[in-house]
């Protein structure tokens, strides 16, 4: 049997949770969505959480996402601590680290797609041509360059997706969170899009993925199963064994 | 700071965005913004009318003039003690003319003589009745601006002469000419033929009270050789330095007290009037009418305040999914704020922009329609109205604005 812990080469660790709790308090009871979880994703890892409904898989995606922060418990984000960070420096670690795309794309459905793309580069404080130039370029990257200019209602889905993962992309985030991208379009939209996650991994990009189909599931390299709170496996495919294997 | 900018216009493309996408609901809500606006700055025009019809009618008094009185202008006791005084003759001006000149370090500068009644003015079919009829010297000049819009204000020698030559108001030159030019042409007063040699720039008659629009002067001995039965009488008295009135008038009261021949233990028989007295009395009147004016019209604009800050509620509701998105954008509790802040204040802009329009109109049409009403339309008024109408953006935008930037992103990004 291959060691597969020693023989895969790993990039620096990304994120760093030990024993992470969130509790929601609503009138007399408690509700526990996440009961102690311990993760560490390094970077270029192709992760999906999945998990029946209500298992705390979304909880646990706004904690990686610094959009929540834990109850309890210690997390470190490219080594800094962000359990201890204010409102705003969680807003600039969002904006220059991370990147989200949802389930249900949350476009601004008045602006153009390139207006939506450059929507992090403003909060970045980058100037306008140079905004202008990557939003074009990250959104031609996903396969869009022929639809600047269209405004979300004239989309398909699935090219509101990738409206959705181009800004996710355009201000270059060490990971990129995907709350069950594919949970609003068809399945064969669905594997367009996982085919677009799958050339960003392989572009070198952290991907961390959230779905409760395993046929989406198979897509990651890594995959965490979470049950009430708790992680309940933690299994790196075969796949990817025999693939870090070939590159060494 | 350069991000700062960038948020900045981010921010006033969002909110023009918004406007066109909810126009009518923009429209009503701009609506209440644009009655506040018109209402406080036609109020606005007609306070600074009010004042600048004030002033010039205190002008026309003069700031630097004392005015040796029968009575004072302004009575806080028994009218009869002063009707039984003895009047005020014309001749005391020479007298104090030799005063002031035997006193090298006196305050006061010149005394003129001004009579006055009430007569009818005519120019064959056209008449004026009750016109305020001026006998003076040509010193009056001295004394007062005189500013001749035709022809000029009677000279030393038509004065002592007394000449029947008359200069007449604006309002009268009016009234009396209407069609032709009234220079050298004779009019009658009280039935005796004057030439009307100067015809006075209009004034503005606010107030009515001072105008010269409405009065004619004449030489004093022509008046006197006329019209002296009733007559009233006054010296008008211009000091050298407006600064040191209250010396002046003291100086002026020892005067008058040797002409009157009173004895030490005898009070004044005359009054020393000025400027400042109508002032005092008529200042807090107007000034409380602009406060309550002011008020008033200001419970308008507060009503379309309220308008805004109820817009701008739902506006953060109706988003807070996007707001949620923008969070986890990277948009910080400060760019959140700007936003609505900026959304509450181009509404009120827009708002305050086409009521200064409408007001500007209705000025313009009360101008034409009412030339002798005063009414201000200034450069001040454009800025002060935009300035209330961003501030009115501002406070109405805040509340709404301060509690889209305290949303939770989890919470915001869960909203339905
Ligand atoms: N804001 C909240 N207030 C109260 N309870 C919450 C809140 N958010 C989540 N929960 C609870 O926490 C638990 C975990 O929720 P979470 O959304 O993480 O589940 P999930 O695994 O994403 O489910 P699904 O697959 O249906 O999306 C659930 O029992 C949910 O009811
Ligand atoms: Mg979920």
């Amino acid at each position: 049997m291959l060691n597969t812990d020693t023989m895969r080469p790993r990039g620096p660790i990304v994120i760093d949770i030990e024993n992470i709790t969130k509790h929601y308090v609503m009138g007399e009871e408690t509700v526990h969505a996440l009961r102690g979880v311990t993760l560490q994703i390094h970077r270029n890892e192709y992760l999906a959480i999945m998990g029946p409904s209500g298992s705390g898989k979304s909880t646990l995606m706004n904690m990686l996402g610094c959009l929540d922060t834990p109850s309890s418990g210690r997390y470190e984000f490219n080594g800094k601590d962000v359990s201890s960070m204010d409102d705003d420096e969680l807003a600039a670690i969002r904006n220059r680290e991370i990147g989200f795309v949802f389930q249900t794309f949350n476009l601004l459905p008045r602006s153009t797609s390139l207006r939506n793309v450059e929507l992090p580069l403003i909060y970045a404080g980058v100037d306008p041509e140079t905004r202008e130039e990557r939003a074009a370029q990250t959104l031609r990257d996903v396969g869009l360059g022929e639809r600047l200019h269209h405004k979300p209602n004239e989309l398909s889905g699935g090219q509101r997706q990738r409206v959705a993962i181009a800004r996710a992309l355009v201000n270059n985030p060490s990971i990129i969170l995907a709350d069950e991208p594919t949970g609003n379009l068809d399945s064969k939209t669905g594997e367009e899009i996982m085919a677009l996650l799958e050339n960003l991994y392989q572009a070198g990009h952290t991907i961390i993925l959230v779905t409760h189909e395993a046929d989406i599931a198979r897509h990651a390299r890594r995959t965490v199963h979470l049950r009430d709170g708790l992680i309940e496996s933690d299994a790196t495919s075969a796949a990817t064994e025999l693939q870090t294997l070939a590159f060494t | 700071m350069k991000r700062f900018i960038y948020e900045l216009t981010e921010s006033w493309k969002i909110a023009a965005a918004q406007m066109r996408a909810n126009k009518t609901r923009s429209m009503l809500t701009a609506l209440g913004v644009i009655i506040g606006i018109v209402a406080v700055t036609l109020m606005g025009t007609a306070i600074t009318g009010i004042q600048i019809g004030f002033d010039q009618s205190m002008a026309v008094l003069g700031d630097d003039v004392l005015y040796v009185d029968q009575q004072p202008w302004i009575r806080r006791d028994d009218w009869w003690n002063f009707r039984s005084r003895k009047k005020i003759q014309t001749e005391y001006a020479e007298t104090l003319n030799r005063m002031i000149g035997a006193n090298e370090k006196s305050n006061l500068l010149l005394a003129v003589p001004a009579a006055s009644w009430f007569r009818t003015v005519k120019n064959g079919e056209n008449v004026v009745n009750n016109v305020y009829i001026l006998g003076t010297t040509s010193d009056f000049t001295a004394i007062s601006t005189v500013d001749c819009a035709k022809g000029r204000f009677f000279n030393e020698l038509e004065s002592r002469g007394g000449t029947d030559v008359v200069v007449i108001g604006y309002d009268i030159a009016d009234a009396l000419f209407p069609s032709d030019d009234p220079i050298n042409k004779s009019v009658l007063i009280n039935g005796h033929p004057f030439k009307v040699i100067g015809v006075n720039t209009r004034q503005g008659t606010f107030l009515g009270l001072f105008s010269w629009d409405s009065m004619v002067a004449i030489p004093l001995t022509s008046f006197k050789r006329y019209f002296t039965a009733k007559s009233e009488s006054e010296i008008r008295v211009k000091v050298k330095d407006k600064t040191k009135l209250a010396e002046a008038k003291d100086e002026l009261i020892g005067y008058m007290r040797r002409v009157r021949a009173l004895p030490p233990e005898k009070a004044n028989d005359f009054a020393i009037n000025e400027q400042q007295a109508f002032k005092s009395t008529l200042d807090p009147v107007k000034n409380s009418i602009a406060v309550a004016g002011l008020f008033i019209t200001g419970l308008s604009l507060f009503v379309g305040a309220i308008g805004i800050m109820n817009i701008t509620f739902v506006s953060v509701k109706e988003r807070t999914k996007e707001i949620g998105t923008r969070k986890a954008l990277g948009a910080r509790r400060r760019t959140i704020l700007l936003q609505f802040l900026i959304e509450s204040t181009a509404l009120c802009l827009v708002g305050g922009l086409i009521g200064l329009l409408i007001a500007y109109v209705v000025c313009m049409g009360t101008r034409a329609a009412f030339p002798s009403f005063p009414i201000q339309f200034s450069v001040g008024l454009v800025v002060t109205s935009m300035i209330v109408s961003v501030m009115t953006g501002l406070v109405s935008g805040f509340a709404p604005a301060w509690s889209a930037s305290r949303l939770d992103p989890v919470t915001a990004l869960r909203y339905e």
